[in-house]
């Protein structure tokens, strides 16, 4: 863009061109290949995101055993708590990596060993990149919704609304994130067994496909926590939009509000929105695992990463796999959202351009 | 200055009157009915009539309310009946615990933090800039549990039997005594200040000051590197980003450029000149960031067997101790609202145009 300009010459003015020099892209599209041509850290994130992504829908046909059967009985010489076995590295060199993947006389092939139950860790490991995937997904999709329409309806309303709405959510901001989310997770639980919500929650629980209703629970209070974060993005971003030309133009034709609102100004602020929501999935995993790790959340057997290293934990000091793997995973894939984040917002910026 | 900070305090009120009724709420919808709970067996319908009476449970929902703010206002946060203790001496004591960590990993996360932002921006593009960039993004995605459980297991099985090794839990040795300030100042339960003595006995760094004793503050200075380090790393991760970035769009200003053109050296512009103007987002980044300390304190005491805060709140909620959970929650979102508080208060003291907007 900057070498290809043709050094200033004098030109007779029925020689200037008008047609553009080259096909204008949309926004999106530009930013797509900002992203994918010159920002490298955001390129390793979206490889880590797509290979997570692929983990978990591949996870059944990666999968070595079956995440939650117990193969005590079901396997010759299989133990609980099992270091990791690889039949393949015993033809190469000795490595302390090597070593750690070594087979003793005997010994079943596991690739991540087994844990407490004498259960597959490689398998349960995979599929919980299902568990946390989805619960990092849905719960932003979740929060952000709510979200969206408060901060909308805050920021285009302004007044009185605006105010309440946002004294509301400051409230909420008030708390510490984990610990209100503890709580309205021990809430929702009581809710869960006898009321009208609990037909709601079903319902969700079926639509979404979770079997745990600790997790299902977990997500939502998660969700709850975070609502703040995008209705406070969301109603910056109207609030700046509202102001500008083609908003009054839209009005001047005689748009309703709700279309102005729907059509002219969200879609505007969707860059930014995109950028939060990224990085809202990492945070999301990470509470999520933390809830687990606590026993707050995922409940047994459900192979959640957060929930296989809270059950180990006392475990760290002799076979320290069972907390290697399933915190490897976790780190990946909460580096990879934050990686992908951190490039989608340099790419999204106008102002970042060229930088 | 003065109209500013009163316009901040007024706006803080509505809040902490919604703080009120969250934790008044919550405790309505927890699980476990308060008088089944308390009286356990003896819970039948008399008891229980009597039982409500008792705590002002039969009356109207909105007077409960009223009833506790009124509590709350006066000090009382109630009995546990877990510990048959009341709340406000749980506080006394286990707040302590919290502050301290959270303190400490606030100053690693701050000196660390700031020091390689600051080294990354001067050295923009080098391979430390890129090198520290790189570990703030594994910093920001390593969860708390799972930095606590690694360090514990470096420090106190890798490391064991070398310099290095430190204490995978606690907060002190076996054997190290205390000198408690209720007892060196003869305090009993009733005095006004007792609780304040029980809150700086455990504050172990401040204890040991007051009473020159070294090997306690050794000790407890010991016990407390893992769990900082474990708590400090992610708000470490983000301070020395946003140090950074901030620092490189100062660097980049004009008075920079006029600073370093009338001849001061680099390091007065960087120090002086930058650096302070650099601050304000820095600043935000701090106070945001105390209320993530306060959240992973829980996961924190947890792994390194600290009786602080997040574990009573967690101890409470899991056993339905719900005078615990009102009151820890009550006194946890107050300290955060009062942080932000002297956060936006200190924002308008180093940026006239917010307080004069």
């Amino acid at each position: 863009m900057t070498t290809q300009e043709s050094p200033i010459s004098p030109v007779k003015p029925a020689a200037i061109d008008f047609s553009p020099r080259r096909k204008s892209r949309g926004f999106w599209s530009e930013a797509l290949r900002d992203l994918f041509t010159r920002r490298r850290s955001g390129q390793v994130g979206l490889i880590i995101v797509l290979s997570m992504i692929a983990v978990a829908l591949l996870a059944p046909t990666l999968a070595t055993h079956p995440p939650n059967m117990v193969l005590i009985g079901k396997e010759e010489g299989v133990k609980r708590r099992q270091s990791p076995c690889i039949y393949a590295v015993d033809n190469l060199p000795s490595l302390p990596v090597v070593d750690f993947f070594r087979c003793e006389p005997g010994q079943p092939e596991h690739y991540f060993g087994t844990d407490g139950n004498a259960r597959d860790l490689y398998s349960r490991v995979l599929f919980g990149a299902q568990v946390s995937l989805k619960a990092g997904i849905y719960t932003v999709t979740l929060a952000i919704l709510v979200g969206m329409v408060l901060g909308a309806v805050a920021g285009y309303v302004g007044s009185f609304t605006d105010n309440a709405l946002m004294r509301i959510l400051d409230v909420v901001l008030a708390f510490p994130s984990l610990i209100l989310a503890i709580a309205i997770n021990s809430a929702l639980l009581t809710v869960a067994e006898d009321s009208i919500f609990s037909r709601g929650l079903g319902v969700m629980q079926r639509t979404l496909g979770f079997e745990d209703i600790g997790l299902l629970t977990a997500l939502i209070s998660i969700a709850i926590v975070s609502i703040p974060t995008y209705a406070r993005l969301v109603r910056s971003q109207v609030l700046s939009l509202k102001e500008q030309e083609f908003v009054t133009a839209a009005r001047s034709i005689g748009a309703k509000d709700n279309r102005i609102l729907f059509r002219a100004i969200l879609p505007n602020a969707m860059a930014p929105l995109i950028v939060a929501a990224t990085l809202g999935i990492a945070t999301a995993i990470l509470d999520t695992a933390a809830l687990s790790f606590l026993g707050l959340g995922a409940q047994p057997p459900t192979a959640e990463w957060g929930a296989m290293i809270g059950a180990e934990r006392n475990q760290m000091f002799t076979p320290p796999h069972l907390i290697i793997f399933p915190a490897l995973a976790i780190v990946v894939t909460v580096l990879g959202f934050n990686l992908l984040g951190d490039g989608l917002r340099d790419s999204l910026d106008p102002r970042m351009k060229n930088r | 200055m003065t109209k500013y900070i009163i316009q901040r305090l007024l706006a803080a009120l509505p809040v902490l009157f919604g703080i009120l009724f969250v934790t008044f709420a919550l405790a309505r919808l927890l699980p476990g009915d308060p008088c089944v709970a308390m009286l356990g067996e003896k819970a039948n319908e008399v008891t229980c009539a009597a039982f409500n009476a008792r705590y002002g449970l039969d009356e109207p929902i909105v007077n409960q309310f009223v009833i506790y703010m009124g509590d709350v206002l006066t000090g009382d946060l109630g009995t546990s009946f877990r510990y048959g203790q009341p709340v406000t001496r749980m506080v006394s004591e286990r707040l302590a615990v919290t502050i301290e960590l959270a303190f400490s990993a606030m100053i690693f996360a701050v000196s660390v933090g700031m020091t390689l932002g600051i080294i990354s921006a001067r050295r923009h593009n080098s391979a430390t800039d890129v090198f520290t960039m790189i570990g703030a993004n594994f910093g920001v995605s390593i969860p708390v549990f799972v930095l606590g459980l690694f360090l514990a297991y470096v420090f106190a099985i890798l490391l064991k039997d070398t310099p290095f090794a430190l204490p995978p839990s606690g907060r002190l040795s076996a054997g190290m005594a205390v000198t408690s300030f209720t007892d060196k100042f003869n305090l009993t339960e009733g005095d006004p200040l007792y609780r304040v003595a029980q809150f700086f006995t455990n504050l172990y760094f401040v204890n040991a000051i007051i009473n020159l004793d070294g090997e306690l503050f050794v000790d407890s200075a010991k016990h407390m590197i893992l769990p900082a380090i474990a708590l400090g790393t992610i708000p470490m991760a983000i301070i020395a980003r946003m140090t950074r970035s901030s620092l490189l769009e100062v660097l980049g200003q004009d008075y920079t450029r006029t600073a370093r053109a009338k001849g001061l050296g680099e390091r007065t512009v960087l120090l002086r000149h930058a650096l302070r103007n650099a601050m304000l987002p820095v600043i935000t980044i701090i106070g945001l960031s105390l209320g993530f300390l306060l959240s992973g304190a829980v996961l924190t005491e947890t792994i390194f067997g600290f009786s602080g805060m997040g574990r009573a709140l967690y101890d409470g909620i899991t056993s339905s101790d719900y005078a615990v959970i009102q009151g820890f929650t009550l006194v946890v979102a107050g300290i955060f609202l009062l942080i932000n508080l002297v956060v936006d208060i200190l924002y308008g003291f180093l940026d006239p145009r917010i307080r004069l907007s």
